[in-house]
């Protein structure tokens, strides 16, 4: 693709991944996808209490185009997950997303036909973050979790084989829907 | 009215383009309410419902009896425990708490729990409470389902960790008299021989192996 598969992959490239991954935590910019009471919780981490815009995220986009970072804050309902998706797909690469508070994380305590079990149902979901609703601070761990995991990913053909590797690990492991016990 | 507004002094009408900036400077000389939070951690409240801890007693068995009264508490189905017996015999795989049975499997998933609170009131033995500790996000799910062994409380000044037999000559009821202070020579002795016991069969199946 460019320089990067040139060159020896050893001590530039890994210098080069850090320094992007630097750059790109520091400026990464949340949807808004406040869906019940944990975006109470989610608005209060952007008043000057709490302050999001110290690590960077310096206002909610309102439109996942302009947006690095989902959060989902809420029970996800079944007819809001294919809206949900929607939004996922029009946030342009590289995109995470942090599923905050336990509803959206597993449906939490609303284990009914109506609310997804889980939001990792229907995107990739980078950080879990539990708590009913958690505490601004808590969302603060989640998303410096979340930028140690973009400090650290890899680029160019690194980045390919992560995601094979990863791919691979996903089909042999077992469904979600076929998990039992508390994970179901 | 609308005369006398005409009518202001000349130095207030030079600044009056600017005057709204006089908020922001003098926003500069106030104290910053803004909680520095990976830094400086603000206190929660004392009975803050934080992660779970299963107790000890003060010589180190498990408070927990595996009733289950947690587990059927909870609104959400979070929680999941598995009771077994307690075994004094011989060769037998020994006593976790005071009474008769224990929870052998306990697991809670805090990708599931509310942190309501109601299995802390539904525990008979205080076994189960809440700590102040919130930070527990993570990046994969099982990983959140947390078992016995993270639950349980550490290992105090005192106490010795369970499987060991009761304080000598006391009874299941004098644990939740206040009876016991800490562990006894003999416990400790009873637990030091088992752990020999323990090494000594892993380095025979070591040797086995080769």
């Amino acid at each position: 693709m460019g320089i990067e598969e040139k060159l020896p992959a050893g001590i530039l490239l890994t210098t080069v991944e850090q320094l992007a991954g630097y750059m790109r935590k520091s400026s990464v910019w949340p949807a808004t996808f406040g869906l019940a009471c944990c975006a109470i919780e989610m608005m209060a981490v952007g008043t000057p209490d709490y302050d999001i815009a110290r690590f960077g995220m310096e206002r909610f986009s309102a439109t996942p185009r302009q947006a690095d970072l989902m959060i989902v804050a809420g029970r996800v309902s079944q007819k809001m997950a294919p809206v949900l998706r929607q939004v996922y797909d029009q946030m342009p690469e590289p995109k995470w997303v942090i599923s905050m508070g336990v509803c959206a994380s597993s449906g939490g305590m609303f284990n009914n036909y109506a609310i997804v079990q889980g939001v990792d149902h229907i995107v990739p979901v980078d950080v879990y973050l539990p708590g009913c609703p958690p505490r601004p601070e808590m969302l603060l761990n989640a998303i410096i979790t979340l930028h140690e995991q973009i400090q650290n990913a890899p680029l160019g053909v690194n980045r390919v084989n992560a995601a094979h590797a990863a791919e691979a690990a996903g089909l042999a492991a077992t469904p979600t829907h076929d998990m039992k016990g508390l994970l179901a | 009215m609308a005369e006398e507004s005409k009518k202001a002094s000349f130095l207030s009408q030079m600044f009056a383009p600017v005057a709204g900036f006089g908020v922001t400077f003098s926003t500069m000389f106030r104290t910053l309410e803004t909680e520095e939070y990976p830094e400086v951690k603000r206190p929660t409240q004392p009975r803050y419902h934080g992660r779970h801890q299963l107790n000890r007693h003060p010589d180190g068995l498990e408070k927990c009896i595996g009733c289950e009264l947690c587990a059927w508490a909870c609104p959400a189905d979070a929680i999941y425990v598995e009771g077994a017996d307690n075994d004094d015999s011989e060769g037998g795989s020994g006593r976790f708490s005071p009474g008769e049975r224990y929870g052998r499997v306990y697991q809670i998933n805090y990708l599931r729990c509310i942190f309501c609170g109601l299995c802390i009131e539904a525990c008979p033995t205080r076994a189960l409470t809440m700590t102040n500790v919130y930070e527990l996000a993570d990046t994969n799910r099982s990983a959140l389902i947390f078992e016995k062994s993270q639950l349980l409380a550490p290992v105090q000044e005192g106490m010795i960790a369970a499987p060991h037999p009761m304080v000598d000559g006391l009874r299941e009821r004098d644990y939740y008299q206040g009876k016991v202070a800490s562990a006894t020579p003999e416990q400790s002795a009873w637990a030091d021989a088992r752990e020999a016991e323990l090494a000594a069969t892993a380095k025979s199946t070591e040797v086995d192996d080769r």
